[in-house]
C-alpha cells in the first residue's frame, strides 16, 4: 500500500511539471468518475470503465470494459495522459504494460470510510488540476457525511432498525449482504444494523437464516424498469414474508450506484437512507 | 489429381494428396493470420507504419513500441500455442477414446486445471506474504497447471491395473473427477468474495488479454513438446481405430503409446488452460472440420489440427479484441458463439453423409 501511494504520488509529481490544460484522463471506477465530473474536470475525461455510469453524460464516452478485466491495448488505444483508478483495477498483466508505457497511474484506495472518500476527492483534484473545486466539494461532502453520522448516532441502540440488504432473489434464493460489503457499510452509516451477522461477503441465505435475521426492513437496488423483483414476488418467498419486514411490506429501493458508489454522493445516500428508515428529513 | 485417381487404390491416394495440400494451405493461412493479428488491434498503432518508421530510422513512440512488442506479438505467439494445443489435444483424445466427442474437458483434465486456478484465486490471500510476493501473478497459472496434471495422474492411476490402462474406466473416472472438481469449485465459489467471484467469472470465459512474454515462456516448453510428439502418434492412433487387439497385432506398443498420448494431452491442456483460462469448442470443432475436409487419417489430422487450431484461435482473438473496442470480449464467448453453430452444422452434415 505504501508503495502504491509512493508511486502514485511520484507519478503525480512527475506529471505536475509537464501538465497542460489538454490533460486526457482515463477514469476507472464509478466513484473516480463521479468525482471528476463533480469538480468540473469532466471535459478532460476521454474514456471510462463499464462501472462508470453517473452522471448521464459519461454514457457517451468510450467504455474500455470492466474494471477488473482491462485489456492493455484497449487502455492504450484511448491515448490518455493519465489514468485515475479505483483500487481494484486490474489485472496485473495490464497494469504492468501501462507502467511500461509510462502513463501516470493514480490509484485511489477503497473509499469505505468518510475520511477516505474525502481524501480521494482531494487526490483527484490535485491530479486533474482542479484543486479549488475539489476542496469545495471535499468540504461539502465532509459536511454531508458528518450530518449523516450525527443523524445515525442520534438513533438509540434499542431503536436501531434491522436491515437486510438483498442483492438478488434469483430462483427464490435470497442473496444478502454480510460483513465486508458495501451494503453492510451503508446500513451502518445510516444508523441501522445489518440483520445478517457472522457472514462474510454476499451469500445465499437458508430459510432458517432469513427467519433468524428477522429484518425490520428490506433494502434493495433499484435498477429501474422491470428488472427488479416486485414486492409481491419478493414476499412470495415464504420465510421472507414471515419476517417483520414482510408483514409490514417494508422495502426500500435505491439506485445502486448512488447507494453503493462511496463517491461524492455517499453522505447524501446515507442520510437519505437514514431519513427513509426513521422518517426524519 | 487425375493421376492419383488412375492409381490402384486411388481413393486413398487422393485423400492423402488432399490432406497434404490442406497442410500447405493451412500453413500459408496461418502465416497470413499471424501477420494480420499483429497488424490490427484496438489502438491506432499500425504495424506497417511502425515498420516504415523503423526502416527509415525514425523514432518510434514508446506506446507504439509497447503495443507491438509487449502486447500484440506475445499475444499472437500465445494464441498460436494455445490454439494449436487445444485442437491437437482434442484430436489425440478423440483418437485415443475412439470417440469423436472426446475432448480434454471430458476426462477431467480441464476440470482439474480450472479447480487449481479457482483455489488459487480464492485462497491466494492466505499464502504467507513473502511466498505470495515471490510467486506473484504466476500463482494462478501454476496452480492451474498443477491441477490439470494432478487430475491426469489421478485418472491414470485409477484406470491402470498391472500396466494396462482401461480407457472405459478412465472415461468414467474422468466424469467422476469432473463432478468432484465441480463440487470443490462450488465450495470455493461459496467462499469467494464479490471481487474474487468476478475474477472467477472472467477466468472461466477464457482470454488471451493477459498475454505477455513470461506467460509465453512458461507455456511454450510444454506445448511445444506436446505438439512435437503428437504427429508421431498418428500411425498408432490409426491402428487403434481398429481396436486395441488389432493394433497390438500390428506391432503397436499399445500401452506405451496410450501413456504417451495421455501425458501429451495433460501437458498441452494444462499449459493452455493455465495461461488462457477456459476456451471451449476448439478441441472439438477443429478436428471435426478437418475430418470432413480430408478424412480421418491421424498422420495428417494431428498436424492439420495444430495449424487450424492456431488459425481459429487467432481469428477469434481478433474478433474478441476489436468488436467492442476499446473494451474486449472474453475469447471463450467468441469461440462458443462461433463454435456452437459450426459444431451443429458439422453434426448435421455428417448425418447427411451417413444417410446418403
Amino acid at each position: 500500500m505504501k508503495r502504491v501511494l509512493l508511486t502514485s504520488s511520484l507519478a503525480l509529481a512527475l506529471f505536475a511539471s509537464a501538465a497542460s490544460a489538454q490533460d486526457r484522463i482515463l477514469s476507472l471506477g464509478s466513484s473516480t468518475t463521479e468525482i471528476l465530473f463533480a469538480i468540473g474536470a469532466g471535459d478532460k475525461v476521454v474514456a471510462r470503465d463499464s462501472t462508470s455510469t453517473y452522471p448521464a453524460e459519461v454514457e457517451s464516452l468510450p467504455d474500455i470494459g470492466y474494471l477488473r478485466a482491462l485489456s492493455p491495448e484497449g487502455v492504450l488505444s484511448v491515448n490518455a495522459d493519465m489514468i485515475i483508478a479505483e483500487h481494484d483495477a486490474g489485472p496485473v498483466e495490464t497494469i504492468d504494460v501501462l507502467k511500461a508505457a509510462s502513463i501516470p497511474w493514480i490509484s485511489l484506495p477503497a473509499g469505505w470510510s468518510a475520511e477516505q472518500i474525502v481524501a480521494n476527492i482531494r487526490t483527484v483534484g490535485e491530479a486533474s488540476h482542479h484543486v479549488a473545486e475539489a476542496e469545495a466539494l471535499a468540504t461539502e461532502v465532509e459536511a454531508q457525511l458528518a450530518a449523516a453520522a450525527t443523524a445515525a448516532a442520534s438513533v438509540p441502540a434499542t431503536a436501531r432498525k434491522r436491515v437486510m440488504f438483498i442483492i438478488s432473489t434469483q430462483g427464490g434464493r435470497v442473496m444478502a449482504a454480510g460483513q465486508n460489503t458495501g451494503g453492510d457499510t451503508i446500513i451502518g452509516m445510516a444508523g441501522a444494523v445489518n440483520a445478517i451477522q457472522g457472514v462474510d461477503g454476499y451469500k445465499p441465505l437458508t430459510d432458517e437464516a432469513i427467519a433468524t435475521a428477522a429484518p425490520d426492513v428490506i433494502l434493495m437496488m433499484d435498477r429501474g424498469h422491470d428488472l427488479d423483483a416486485a414486492n409481491s414476488d419478493l414476499f412470495a418467498i415464504a420465510p421472507l414474508a414471515a419476517t417483520p419486514a414482510g408483514q409490514n411490506q417494508a422495502v426500500i429501493r435505491m439506485d445502486g450506484a448512488y447507494l453503493l458508489g462511496f463517491g461524492p454522493r455517499a453522505g447524501a445516500a446515507a442520510l437519505e437512507l437514514h431519513n427513509t428508515l426513521y422518517g426524519g428529513n | 489429381m487425375s493421376m492419383a485417381l488412375s492409381h490402384a487404390g486411388g481413393d486413398v491416394d487422393l485423400r492423402e494428396l488432399r490432406a497434404k495440400r490442406l497442410t500447405i494451405l493451412l500453413a500459408v493461412a496461418l502465416v497470413i493470420t499471424c501477420a494480420l493479428s499483429v497488424l490490427f488491434g484496438a489502438s491506432g498503432t499500425s504495424a506497417i507504419k511502425v515498420l516504415g518508421q523503423w526502416l527509415r530510422g525514425e523514432d518510434i513512440t514508446l506506446v507504439d513500441r509497447i503495443v507491438l512488442l509487449q502486447v500484440r506479438i506475445p499475444r499472437m505467439v500465445l494464441g498460436v500455442l494455445v490454439g494449436a494445443s487445444l485442437a491437437v489435444s482434442g484430436a489425440v483424445m478423440q483418437g485415443l477414446f475412439r470417440n469423436p466427442l472426446a475432448d480434454p474437458g471430458l476426462v477431467g483434465v480441464s476440470a482439474g486445471a480450472s479447480l487449481g486456478a479457482i483455489v488459487a484465486i480464492v485462497l491466494g490471500g492466505f499464502l504467507p506474504a513473502a511466498f505470495a510476493a515471490m510467486i506473484g501473478s504466476w500463482l494462478v497459472p501454476a496452480a492451474a497447471f498443477l491441477g490439470g496434471w494432478g487430475a491426469t495422474m489421478a485418472l491414470y492411476m485409477v484406470a491402470t491395473r498391472q500396466g494396462r490402462t482401461s480407457i472405459a474406466t478412465m472415461l468414467l473416472a474422468g466424469i467422476a473427477l469432473g463432478a468432484l472438481t465441480g463440487a470443490l469449485s462450488g465450495i470455493m465459489i461459496y467462499r469467494a468474495n464479490d471481487n474474487q467471484l468476478r475474477d472467477l467469472t472472467f477466468w472461466g470465459m477464457g482470454s488471451l488479454a493477459g498475454a505477455n512474454w513470461p506467460k509465453v515462456i512458461t507455456a511454450a516448453p510444454l506445448i511445444v513438446i506436446a505438439l512435437a510428439v503428437a504427429p508421431f502418434l498418428g500411425r498408432s492412433l490409426n491402428a487403434l481405430a481398429l481396436g486395441e487387439a488389432a493394433a497390438a497385432h500390428m506391432g503397436i506398443p499399445v500401452q506405451r503409446m496410450k501413456s504417451i498420448a495421455i501425458l501429451t494431452v495433460a501437458g498441452a491442456t494444462g499449459a493452455a488452460v493455465a495461461v488462457s483460462g477456459g476456451i471451449g469448442f476448439i478441441g472439438i470443432v477443429v478436428p471435426h472440420l478437418l475430418r470432413l475436409a480430408a478424412g480421418p487419417d491421424h498422420r495428417h489430422l494431428l498436424v492439420n489440427a495444430g495449424l487450424l487450431g492456431a488459425i481459429v484461435l487467432l481469428l477469434a482473438d481478433m474478433i474478441s479484441r476489436t468488436i467492442v473496442a476499446p473494451a474486449e470480449l472474453p475469447i471463450g464467448i467468441v469461440t462458443a458463439v462461433i463454435g456452437g453453430p459450426v459444431f451443429l452444422w458439422v453434426l448435421l452434415k455428417q448425418r447427411g453423409i451417413i444417410d446418403l
